[in-house]
């Protein structure tokens, strides 16, 4: 902790751009940021193996990887939102400890995350939240000169050559300008290693070029730039090295220059085996759900496609492309701008879930324990949650040992281990947690099933058990909606694939026509003709 | 070990801390006070519990579904003086005299709801301004003045009615199993307790109720129509107020203001108090029943031992925090340590 202050106080506010040199010249005086070794686990599973990963002032260096690969557990422990368990973390040569955020922004690391909101105080002025960290320091001065600050938040934009509304609130700016206020207050602390998350996702065309702008202009002038992104064209367009990670492991650094979009993909997904699922063929009927042209804010838009009974529609896609979304659209959590959905061919609106539910929508969420289940009542209240108007009499009455009989047979049926039915399923592994949440939908009678992400968090031996359970449920003639960001599971189980990026659905495969690359290059936003 | 002895003993008080607590206070009173173990002391204990217990039994509802109502007291006065006015103003058939209270219960009900769920008011905050819009409504109503048979009016003039006798009977009567009298709203409050035990464990509106309370997010993507049932719960509370009120009135025999005013803190104290009896962990009727056991043995005991009545807030305020210690301390410890 006293190198790091002491280092604070002596390090100079500028940072000098050294001059272009060789290539090897050029790793020893400009490396900037080094991490070594860097591990760490989250309950006994390591999801950083002995990471090492170097960045040079004056770049823009791409971190790359698949879900779960790693990079931002990495730039957490960077940034100070965790603290790692091995390893060592240099800046200009000096070890620094970092355990904390406070920690980081004092040596000059600073992180823009996508949730700008969470950053941001939105009853304070534009000038208030560019100085915000300076306010929270506790040398900072008792009074606060509103002009003083306003001098020094202008100083901050004109260094990043954009222009705030300095006096507005920051509840009238629109997301684009919240992330520059966030980038000018990184300035304001003297940073010398910004990360950007995914700062692209929810941006148009012409603000994305913007922030790409203002980060030339950090780079320029010295800085870390790290940027984090699923749109591989982006980066290839304006980074300088790319380092990709797969499965907590630093797999390949290099110029932007000697990698190809496909080789980034390839080595994103590494030698990986297909998911091993016993597909049975069945018959597909007809058209069951037809969803049209579905809009809802900046994470759906425009929407189209449509599942047959008997089919298993998989939709693919990274986090954040806005699957999530779609899935509450089309069960009723939400209501769509516009669109139509339609069932059988009639149009239906869905006001609330109870809606979708009797037109025969299902929705087996991803947050299982938040929205799936209620995790401090038993197996058997929470089977039964939507079958209680098939359960009781007209009077309400519920038939208690039918109830029993139901929850009894659907704990046989889906294998699902509980010491019994009265068990709280807040004791149940994530695997049986995720069946029940499957199987309190096994008995209604509905037509589509929608699954987000129904094996996260979920054992291999489980895993296997729900795509048995979803299987025989198109082999009942049920539609099957399957969205989830593992491809190789896609590919295994679904009688066609969507890949969906930025909102959209942008290519469609049939059943074994598809490969993980393919898949993983569409949902990067990669262009037909460019594979 | 240590810690294990520990965790134990904290959930043995939680299960059980309640009832011992009502026998502890049961059995002091009666060993320090002549009178408190008669026949007749313990019938008034029961009646006199019985409008608490109506009360509470709407928070009851109120709190199962995640909600809270604090405007339950001002709708007891309100309703107080309504039943009163409708016999000794406008001289009005026992059914006008019920019914309105019951339906000024349910408008109540809907106006919380109505905030809470459309505009999305945080509860205690809704039922707060709604509970000084009520007691603001019912003083206003009355001019400030308490209801009596032929009530003289400011102008000079002579209320036409009285409280009738029949109506007093639901307050005041007592029926006899042997040679043990029950007060009739004793009856009236085993009855309810039953009835609203039965729907919330046995029935499917019960258990829609509980889960929305449990987990609203899952309960309305199971297809639970959660604002209804929050609704609905709204729309008991204000009816279950309402009785309170209307016994109220019964029982006193006059519309009193600002009846009650005190009912709130004591029906709130009865449903966290009932809220771990027998480790339920949540609200429940029958530990409802015991928290308002508790806090009508309290005061009963206090008055006869001549406190004054205003020394019973701060013991009434004690068993309510101790309660509500008790509840988070263990519910936030199991919450954590399960997550």
């Amino acid at each position: 902790m006293t190198l790091t202050t002491r280092y604070a106080a002596e390090s100079s506010p500028t940072i000098v751009n050294k001059e272009q040199g060789s290539e090897s010249d050029m790793a020893l005086s400009r490396s900037l940021l080094r991490m070594v070794g860097i591990e760490k686990s989250f309950n006994g599973v390591p999801t950083l193996k002995a990471v090492d990963f170097e960045a040079y002032s004056g770049e823009i260096h791409a971190l790359l990887g698949a879900n779960g690969a790693g990079k931002s557990t990495l730039m957490k422990v960077l940034s100070g939102a965790y603290s790692s368990d091995a390893g060592q973390i240099e800046l200009h040569g000096m070890e620094l400890q970092i355990e904390q955020p406070k920690d980081a922004r004092s040596v000059g690391i600073y992180c823009v995350y996508q949730e700008v909101d969470t950053a941001l105080v939105s009853q304070l002025t534009v000038a208030e939240n560019i100085m915000l960290d300076q306010m929270a320091q506790d040398t900072a001065s008792w009074w606060v000169s509103p002009a003083q600050q306003q001098r020094q938040a202008a100083d901050a934009c004109a260094k990043l050559g954009v222009e705030l509304p300095l006096t507005k609130f920051v509840s009238e700016l629109s997301l684009a300008e919240k992330q520059m206020v966030l980038i000018a207050r990184t300035l304001i602390g003297q940073a010398k290693v910004v990360i950007f998350d995914e700062p692209t996702a929810p941006l148009s065309q012409e603000e994305a070029a913007r922030l790409f702008a203002v980060m030339q202009l950090m780079k320029e002038q010295g800085l870390v730039v790290i940027f984090i992104s699923h749109r591989l064209p982006e980066v290839f367009a304006i980074c300088d090295r790319i380092t990709i990670m797969r499965d907590g492991v630093r797999v390949h650094t290099d110029h932007v220059s000697k990698l190809s979009i496909q080789d980034v993909v390839s080595h994103m997904l590494g030698r990986t085996l297909e998911e091993r699922v016993q597909k049975e063929v069945v018959p597909i009927g007809e058209v069951v759900l037809e969803a049209k042209n579905l809009i809802s804010g900046h994470r759906v838009r425009g929407v189209d496609f449509s599942v047959h009974s008997g089919e298993i529609v998989a939709v693919v896609g990274i986090v954040g492309a806005g699957k999530t979304e779609t899935t509450r659209l089309l069960t009723g959590v939400e209501q769509p701008e516009a669109g139509s959905i339609y069932i059988r061919g009639q149009s239906v609106r869905f006001k609330e879930p109870a809606d979708a539910i009797a037109k025969g929508v299902v929705l087996v969420p991803e947050e299982r324990r938040k929205q799936g289940l209620i995790v401090h009542e038993s197996v058997e209240t929470n089977v039964s949650l939507p079958l209680l108007n098939q359960l009781s009499s007209w009077s309400g009455w519920i038939n208690a040992k039918k109830e029993r009989q139901l929850a009894a047979e659907i704990v046989e049926k889906l294998r699902i281990k509980t010491a019994s039915i009265q068990t709280l399923v807040q004791y149940l592994s994530g695997g049986n947690q995720q069946k029940i949440a499957i199987g309190k939908w096994l008995e209604s009678d509905a037509d589509v099933y929608v699954f987000d992400e129904p094996t996260k968090g979920v054992d291999v031996g489980a895993k296997e058990d729900i795509f048995q359970i979803i299987g025989d449920l198109a082999k009942q003639g049920h539609a099957i909606l399957y969205f989830t960001c593992e491809f190789a599971e896609a590919i295994g189980i679904a009688d066609r694939i969507l890949v969906m990026c930025d909102g959209k659905i942008v290519q469609e495969f049939d059943r074994h026509a598809a490969t993980q690359e393919q898949l993983l290059f569409y949902a990067s936003a990669g262009k037909e003709g460019e594979l | 070990m240590e810690v294990g002895i520990k965790h134990k003993l904290l959930h043995f008080l939680f299960r059980y801390g309640a009832i011992f607590v009502v026998i502890g206070v049961f059995v002091y009173f009666s060993l320090r006070l002549e009178h408190f173990l008669t026949a007749s002391n313990i019938g008034d204990i029961m009646a006199s519990i019985s409008i608490v217990t109506f009360v509470a039994l709407g928070v009851t509802f109120s709190l199962i579904v995640d909600g809270f109502d604090l405007s339950v007291g001002s709708t007891v006065s309100l309703t107080t003086v309504v039943t009163a006015s409708m016999m000794v103003w406008y001289e009005m058939p026992m059914i006008v005299v019920i019914g309105v209270p019951l339906l000024i219960g349910a408008l109540v009900g809907l106006l919380n709801a109505l905030f809470i769920i459309k505009f999305r008011v945080p509860d205690l905050l809704a039922t707060l301004a709604v509970m000084y819009i009520i007691a603001g409504i019912h003083k206003t109503y009355t001019k400030g003045y308490s209801i009596n048979d032929h009530m003289l009016f400011p102008d000079g003039t002579k209320a036409p009615g009285v409280i009738t006798t029949s109506f007093q009977t639901i307050g005041q009567g007592e029926f006899y199993i042997g040679s043990l009298s029950v007060p009739i709203p004793v009856l009236f409050m085993v009855l309810a307790i039953v009835a609203a035990h039965l729907l919330l464990r046995y029935t499917r509106f019960g258990r829609q109720m509980y889960m929305t309370g449990g987990n609203r997010e899952a309960a309305r993507l199971s297809g639970i129509r959660v604002n209804r049932i929050r609704t609905l719960a709204y729309v008991i509370s204000g009816i279950c107020a309402a009785i309170g009120g209307i016994l109220f009135t019964s029982r006193v025999g006059t519309g009193e203001i600002d009846a009650g005013a005190p009912l709130l803190m004591e029906a709130v104290a009865a449903v966290f108090v009932g809220f771990s009896v027998f480790g339920a962990g949540k609200p429940n009727v029958f530990g409802t029943f015991i928290g308002a056991l508790l806090i009508g043995v309290l005061v009963n005991g206090l008055t006869m031992m001549n406190l004054q009545y205003y020394t019973h807030d701060i013991i009434k305020g004690t068993v309510l925090v101790l309660a509500l210690s008790i509840t988070f301390y263990v519910v936030n410890r199991g919450r954590s340590s399960s997550s």
